[in-house]
């Protein structure tokens, strides 16, 4: 393989480094609300590093969004927002990716090797845009279409349990030894998934269907990085049904 | 070892342009494989078997999907000519804006296109809403990666090509150089780089690809309109 030649002068290098090493002691600030899988990634990520961060909770099945967040994603108004030095970062992957890259030294959320990385990212967004959009259908809608968007949520996790086996590596968690990018940006979504287990009677990750998924599931909730930030399948059950009922009281909010 | 780049894409492929881009601007060398999406040929099907989608690079046999990854990846793989800045807060800026693009600006756009009367209004409204971030991003700067065309122009890049040919086809300004001047400007700049102009697939094909997409929408606006015709007579 041709050696790769880096066009960054070794001087200019040393500044980025020396600027990362100062910015890694900046204030950190989250702005989210307990129930968001988006949220608990941004969370979970910064516990990985051990990064200590003021957390705001913002008010959102008030309607009550704080100037802060409106101000500081102008474009979404939506959580979470990581604020680090007072410069917001929005999204929730593009948040674990930038904590992973700023406190570069604690452990590595990303795989080192770049095709690693790749596959990682390509499931994140597999999770986000294809899976758990039916796994919210099959919980929302009702008679056939839930019971259609379950047996497809069913078949993406099928895909996922495969997922795991390659990622793995016969190891822990997606991410090997240690929780990763994959286990967090999937394993946010477990306290919902419980829920919407429990409330539509259905078994998504199930001991059967995905025996290492179910293992997984397991591990990764007791993880020191995240059981204080993924909630209780009862505290978040109670949400839920706070939730649809502001939600049939009235028009949902876009 | 020798390396082995493969690119499965269509001719006029938005996504499958990005990575051309990419591999010109880096200077890599590799084999294109054009699919015909109503045809898919089995190695596609075998190195994207999630979304069955171009663009997949096959690098030493190993495939890498979605287009943004793709760019990420030959980033991170062959250091010359960066795509993406160094700096943290940079980078996530650069996916954030990226992810934007294909989220909102790019469905807003093809609302415009596929809509009419009150309902087109609105769409441009919200197509506008969206394109007075993309000016503001460009303040002070030629092209969102700066000085050189960056993962952002490539992200971006279908806009360079594809507003004018869409806007032709509806009879429309969609960016008008007295509201996005920057904007309009970074659509010249990028079109007219040596590297960008090689790549673009053939105008006046487009044009007649976009037409026919649009057929559909207007047959169903006609046929909603007949109908309504018939019920107030």
């Amino acid at each position: 393989m041709d050696a790769a030649k880096s066009f960054q002068s070794p001087e200019s290098l040393f500044v980025v480094h020396s600027e990362s090493a100062r910015m890694a002691t900046e204030t950190v600030k989250v702005l989210g609300c307990w129930p968001s899988p988006y949220v608990i990634r941004a969370r979970i990520a910064l516990n990985i590093k051990s990064v200590e961060y003021e957390y705001q909770e913002e008010d959102l099945l008030g309607g009550n969004k704080s100037d802060l967040l409106l101000k500081s994603n102008p474009v979404y108004k939506k959580v979470p927002v990581l604020l680090h030095a007072d410069r917001p970062i929005c999204e929730s992957l593009v948040i674990v990716q930038y904590v992973d890259e700023v406190w570069a030294s604690g452990p590595a959320i990303l795989p080192s090797d770049p095709y690693d990385r790749a596959i990682a990212r390509f499931w994140a967004i597999y999770m986000d845009d294809k899976w758990y959009p039916r796994v919210k259908e099959g919980f929302f809608s009702e008679g056939e279409a839930s019971k259609i968007a379950f047996e497809e949520a069913d078949k993406g996790l099928l895909l996922l349990e495969e997922a795991f086996t390659k990622c793995s590596k016969g190891q822990k968690f997606f991410g090997g030894e240690r929780i990763g990018y994959l286990d967090i940006a999937l394993g946010s979504h477990l306290a919902w998934i419980r829920v919407i287990e429990k409330a539509s009677n259905v078994s998504l990750i199930d001991e059967a269907k995905t025996p290492n998924l179910y293992k997984w599931a397991h591990d990764f909730s007791a993880d020191v990085a995240v059981k204080d930030v993924l909630p209780s399948t009862d505290k978040l059950y109670e949400f839920a049904k706070l939730l649809i009922s502001v939600m049939k009281g009235s028009t949902p909010e876009k | 070892m020798a390396e082995e780049l493969k690119l499965f894409r269509t001719w006029s492929s938005r996504y499958s342009l990005r990575v051309v881009n990419a591999l010109k601007i880096k200077g890599l060398e590799y084999e294109t494989i054009l699919e015909d999406l109503q045809n898919k040929s089995a190695s596609l099907l075998e190195y994207n078997p999630t979304h069955k989608k171009v663009p997949v690079l096959v690098h030493n046999g190993k495939p890498i999907c979605e287009s943004l990854l793709i760019l990420e990846y030959i980033d991170e793989t062959w250091k010359q000519h960066p795509l993406l800045p160094q700096d943290p807060y940079l980078k996530a800026m650069a996916r954030f804006w990226a992810k934007f693009g294909d989220d909102k600006v790019l469905p807003s756009i093809w609302s415009v296109f596929i809509s009419q009367g009150q309902e087109q209004e609105e769409a441009i409204a919200l197509a506008a809403g969206n394109l007075k971030f993309l000016e503001e991003l460009l303040k002070g700067k030629k092209f969102f990666g700066g000085e050189t065309i960056g993962y952002l122009d490539l992200a971006f890049g279908w806009m360079a090509n594809l507003i004018s040919i869409l806007e032709e086809i509806v009879d429309l300004k969609l960016v008008d150089r007295k509201i996005f001047p920057l904007l309009s400007e970074w659509m010249n700049s990028f079109s007219d780089d040596p590297v960008i102009k090689e790549c673009w697939p053939p105008r006046n094909k487009m044009v007649e690809k976009f037409k026919a997409m649009r057929e559909p929408y207007l047959k169903e606006l006609h046929e909603t309109e007949v109908m309504q015709f018939s019920l107030s007579s």
